[in-house]
């Protein structure tokens, strides 16, 4: 299985333990990834909201792209997701739009013919590979560990259009089948809040706020995400909540590759686990998938990791 | 031709959904383009193939058929008997080079006024591009072609 | 090439044309002056007028006149629609002393006039639409309508309120009604309820003497557990094959003493009472509820062990002092002859799973409209008291409006009875429980007599309106008041901001919509439905009851969502019509049934197969087809088969049809 990769500017930052997770856990799987050549910002909700036919211009060009490799294209950013989908719909919805970003693309020495594949690496793992040919995989189960599983709302929302759009389970799917407990969780498509976070965060971090107040509520030991932003949200912002919310005690929050990597039996440095601000190791050895030195093996956090 | 080309459409429209959904265009005042001349029949299986060569004959630039849905032919199954005989009309016509925008068979029902507006407005445009048809001044020309033919080698006729 | 005797092909055609402006409706389009004076240029035209109104006395007497003082023997009036004034037309034609169907009608209103926006091309289609009529009606025949006798007895399909109604109404004035019923009593959803809005008048006390009226009146054949299995002929003479599942009860002799469902082997019920909305199990032998009309038990073979498994000890039957049990039952049929049928097959509401945000099935205080019904009733599964699925008794209570109707995701129509029925369970929960009661509306829609009076009172009576659509009811409680309820999030449009309203039971109130087999039901009837699934009625306005199809009528739900008294009076218009088609005592056939020329046809037998009614049959003597007039619909379909050209059609023959196509062409 082989799948054109589109990373995303924030899988490059401060979404690096998504990509770092998920290229080693890939690699395991036997799934090969190849980075697209000189892509492009994807633009993200921001300039869709600004200029459709820009930003669909912009987006296309990945598309253009991964359309040169043949390949169908794998996007582990929910909004880069979203956003390349939806170039790809106004242009076949809007001849228009389609006319404006062909012309562009053609003026670049590229072209698109919309029928480029756009797929999401819990697509990917739970139904092109799915659970049953990871089963045998499965080092350290992760028993014991309860997973709230949070998609965020780019994954269902306008589409769902590989899960179900108010329940969805593949996340569920894929952590049960490597042995973690998954708590009920109707949270799980809530708004984390966004780019609110930074720019009204009165209003924003009372959204991430609840998604962690109901973690706790169902008894979660960790939630398990599948969007930079809301890995961002949920995780960082924790000790701004509890300025308003001083009850909220800290959950940690990972990428769902993280921790089927380490069910997988790769190593936390390799599964990026040194990344977290709110640390996860310590309830994995509590739990016994990790033994106590694990902790020694990650290397220290620094200031400015590049 | 200084004028734009209107097309003539001969429209078949069973009685009991395609006639009473243009009825009901009209009454709701939806407006379309007059390219449309309607001959009503009680079902779209009344209608006969040789209807439609005979109506592209005396010069029609396009025909519409309009019937029931399938399934809710008032009398059961007319419009899936139109079905057959339509797709088997529609590749003998594209055999004779009638362009297959030219006719075109749609399921309205009672209810959808709105669809006659947009399907009689999509096949006007739609023609419209084709050009006449002129199939009369056609067929004259083969006819006196014909006759030529016959005077040169009339051995073979 | 004529089959009609007394054709007059030799004789000369004098046609008449007249042209309408009906106000300006056609005249402000059309000019309409020019159009008959185009006409008057054609071929055979003797006359060719324009007139304000046709359709007016003094219209039609200008045919009348005209036909004499002229000597005409066609007609043409191009006005509107053929299917509002064709039957005026040709009545004033045979006034005029000639036969009806020499009367030719053009649609130049409403496919024309109305449709169009400049009046030069309006004008110039009018023409020759007009110029193809003019090309018809010379091919036209002399026609009879044949005149057949209609069987006084109708035949009403489902036992609900309007069912009842629609049975009782005909079977008072002396004739017989074959009432047919799926399941093993009458009353419809109408027994379900506790109180009926707005009055609270108690829905059983009202019904059940109606249900019982119908058991035992004499001119109604009750027929309960029953389904129609085929249907056919035409209006006055439908041939209905009604079949009969088993009871595995002995009707006649069951008294309704309900012993054996007391010694039934199951001590307690094993299988999801239906007429308590699944809130109960009842027993395989059962009775819906104990005002079931007719008043026998049934038993019911995938719930009873010894019809479903093969195995038990039935101690049902020695329970029988009138050893009414008979395990060995199987469907009977019975074959009747009707002149007319009411559909009255109801509603259902709509699956509140399909709204996953409202929580139904997921969290156990949701409940459906239905099943708070069953709760507030004192014969329900929990006599009467509203208690939650936990066992407690709400203190507060959330009534979700809409739920299904009025939403481009599901139904985009209005269900009419919601937001009454409403009102009528949050008065009717507050009295049981004084619990808090919160109403999420989008508009309150309280229109018939009492409704907005009733809409005051529970004003007054404290209840809480909120105007908006609820988004989400979750249990992702986020402060400690919120812990154990339901959280309803809502917008309050009127205050202008989103509320959490915690409660601690949410009624969902489901709109209605047509059965999951109403799409079966009405193909066999032959009746089309609109885009939403409700059965069709002839027009929206003026026809409300009758359909397309001739002495098929409808009553009540089935047609569109409606309270209890529209249904009624609904039920009682279609029991008129179907008496008016009975009191008539003959109905009159349209003519244009086709035949078959036996000199023409070759017996190669492409039309015998294609006859939905089966029409045509063979003649092996001659070897020729053979059309029987009495079900011959009209359909044509034969007609544009026959590879000999041997079958016509009266009205709609090919010569008539390709000469309109010749002359609409014609012009240019």
């Amino acid at each position: 299985m082989k799948y054109a990769y589109f990373p995303g500017c924030s899988l490059k930052s401060s979404g690096r333990a998504f990509e770092e997770s998920m290229l080693k856990l890939f690699a395991h799987l036997e799934i090969e990834l190849e980075e697209l050549d000189d892509w492009n910002c994807c633009g993200a909700t921001a300039y869709m909201s600004v200029d459709e036919t820009s930003a669909a211009a912009l987006a296309a060009r990945n598309l253009a792209l991964a359309e040169k490799m043949a390949l169908p294209l794998a996007v582990p950013c929910a909004g880069c997701y979203g956003v390349l989908r939806k170039s790809a719909h106004l242009q076949k919805d809007y001849p228009a739009i389609q006319k404006q970003v062909k012309d562009g693309l053609t003026a670049i020495g590229l072209s698109y013919t919309g029928a480029q594949e756009i797929k999401h690496p819990l697509q990917i793992l739970a139904q092109d590979l799915g659970p049953k040919a990871m089963r045998s995989k499965v080092k350290k189960p992760l028993k014991g560990l309860k997973v709230a599983c949070y998609y965020g709302c780019k994954l269902v929302r306008p589409e769902a259009p590989f899960d179900n759009q108010h329940d969805p389970q593949t996340m569920e799917t894929l952590l049960k089948g490597v042995g973690a407990r998954v708590v009920d969780f109707p949270m799980k498509t809530a708004c984390c809040g966004g780019s609110l976070t930074g720019t009204i965060p009165d209003v924003g971090l009372e959204l991430s706020w609840a998604i962690l107040h109901d973690a706790h509520r169902r008894e979660a030991d960790v939630i398990a995400t599948a969007c930079p932003l809301c890995q961002f949200n949920l995780e960082c912002y924790q000790e701004d909540i509890q300025e308003k919310h001083p009850d909220l005690k800290p959950i940690p929050v990972v990428y769902f590759t993280q921790l089927m990597g380490i069910a997988m039996g790769l190593s936390p440095e390799d599964m990026a686990l040194h990344r977290q601000v709110v640390p996860l190791t310590p309830i994995l050895q509590e739990k016994g998938i990790l033994d106590s030195g694990a902790a020694k093996k990650s290397p220290p956090r620094q200031e400015h990791d590049a | 031709m200084p004028e734009e080309f209107e097309p003539r459409i001969i429209a078949f429209f069973c009685n009991w959904c395609t006639y009473t959904a243009a009825d009901l265009a009209g009454v709701s005042r939806m407006k379309y383009a007059p390219t449309t001349r309607v001959v009503r029949v009680m079902c779209s299986g009344r209608i006969d193939p040789q209807f439609v060569l005979s109506a592209f004959a005396q010069g029609a630039d396009g025909v519409l058929i309009g019937g029931c849905h399938p399934g809710d032919c008032h009398y059961i199954e007319g419009n899936y008997k139109m079905l057959r005989r339509f797709n088997l009309l529609k590749r003998m016509l594209s055999d004779m080079g009638i362009e297959k925008e030219r006719v075109r068979l749609e399921w309205i029902s009672a209810s959808e006024g709105d669809r006659v507006k947009k399907v009689v407005n999509e096949m006007t445009e739609h023609i419209r591009a084709l050009g006449p048809l002129k199939l009369p001044e056609a067929m004259a020309k083969w006819d006196v072609e014909f006759e030529e033919e016959v005077k040169e080698e009339p051995a073979h006729v | 090439m004529s089959l009609n005797p007394e054709s007059n092909g030799k004789e000369e055609v004098r046609i008449g044309f007249f042209v309408c402006h009906c106000g300006t409706n056609i005249a402000g389009m059309i000019d309409v002056e020019e159009v008959a004076k185009y006409v008057a240029t054609l071929p055979n035209v003797v006359v060719s007028k324009d007139y304000k109104y046709m359709c007016s006395d003094a219209g039609q007497d200008l045919i009348v006149q005209d036909i004499k003082e002229h000597r005409l023997n066609r007609i043409v009036v191009a006005a509107c629609s053929p299917l509002l004034h064709e039957r005026t037309f040709r009545t004033a034609t045979m006034r005029g002393g000639i036969n009806p169907f020499f009367c030719h009608m053009v649609n130049i209103r409403e496919h024309g006039s109305w449709v169009h926006s400049e009046k030069a091309s309006a004008t110039e289609k009018a023409k020759a639409v007009a110029r193809g009529a003019i090309g018809r009606v010379k091919f036209h025949k002399p026609l009879e309508k044949r005149k057949e006798p209609v069987e006084p007895a109708v035949m009403v399909l489902g036992g609900g309120i309007a069912g009842i109604q629609a049975a009782l109404t005909v079977a008072n004035s002396g004739k017989r009604v074959y009432l047919v019923e799926r399941d093993a009593t009458i009353g419809g959803h109408m027994a379900y309820f506790d109180k009926t809005f707005p009055t609270l008048d108690c829905a059983a006390c009202i019904l059940t003497p109606k249900m019982s009226e119908v058991g035992a009146h004499p001119n109604i054949t009750l027929w309960t557990y029953s389904d129609v299995e085929q249907i056919t002929g035409y209006v006055g003479n439908y041939k209905v094959r009604v079949k009969h599942r088993p009871r595995y009860i002995i009707e006649k002799d069951c008294v309704g003493c309900l012993d054996c469902i007391d010694h039934c082997v199951f001590k307690n019920g094993n299988t999801d009472d239906e007429f308590n909305q699944g809130l109960s199990k009842r027993k395989p032998v059962y009775i819906p509820f104990p005002q079931a009309v007719p008043k026998i038990v049934a038993i019911d073979p995938n719930a009873c062990d010894f019809l479903a498994k093969g195995k038990c000890d039935q101690t049902c039957i020695p329970s029988c002092d009138k050893n009414a049990i008979d395990f060995t039952q199987k469907e009977t049929f019975d074959d009747i002859k009707v002149g007319a049928i009411i559909v009255a097959t109801g509603f259902k509401t709509f699956d509140a799973k399909r709204k996953p945000l409202y929580g139904y099935g997921k969290h156990q205080n949701v409940y459906t409209a239905l099943e708070v019904e069953r709760l507030v009733t004192s014969s329900g599964p929990t006599e009467g008291h509203v208690v939650l699925r936990d066992g407690r008794t709400p203190k507060s209570v959330g009534i979700v409006h809409c739920v299904g109707s009025r939403d481009h995701q599901t139904n985009r129509w209005c269900s009419r009875v919601c937001c009454m029925y409403s009102l009528k369970l949050a008065h009717l929960i507050k009295e049981h429980t004084n619990a808090e009661i919160y109403n999420f509306y989008i508009d309150m829609r309280c229109p018939g007599k009492g409704y907005e009076e009733f809409y005051e009172r529970l004003l007054e009576e404290g209840n809480h309106f909120i105007r908006g659509r609820v988004a989400e009811v979750t249990d992702a409680a986020q402060t400690k008041d919120e812990e154990g309820k339901l959280v309803i999030r809502v917008e309050d449009t009127l205050a202008g901001f989103a509320r959490r309203i915690p409660v601690d039971m949410v009624v969902l109130a489901t709109g209605l919509e047509p059965r999951e087999d109403a799409n079966d039901v009405r193909r066999m009837f032959n009746i089309s439905c609109s885009t939403e699934g409700f059965f069709l009625e002839r027009h929206p306005k003026l026809a409300p009851v009758s359909t397309t199809t001739d002495g098929l009528f409808l009553a009540g739900a089935c047609q569109g969502p409606k309270d209890i008294p529209d249904t009624v009076a609904q039920a009682g218009a279609a029991a008129a019509e179907a008496m008016a088609l009975m009191d008539a005592g003959f109905v009159e056939m349209e003519p244009m049934t086709s035949e078959v020329d036996e000199l023409r046809c070759s017996g190669c037998k492409t039309c015998l197969n294609m006859c939905p009614y089966s029409a045509i049959g063979r003649d092996d003597a001659k070897g020729v087809a053979v059309i029987n007039p009495v079900l011959c619909k009209g359909c044509g379909v034969c007609v544009a088969a026959c590879p000999s050209g041997a079958i016509t059609q009266n009205l709609f023959e090919d010569q008539e049809i390709f000469a309109e196509i010749k002359e609409i062409l014609a012009h240019a």
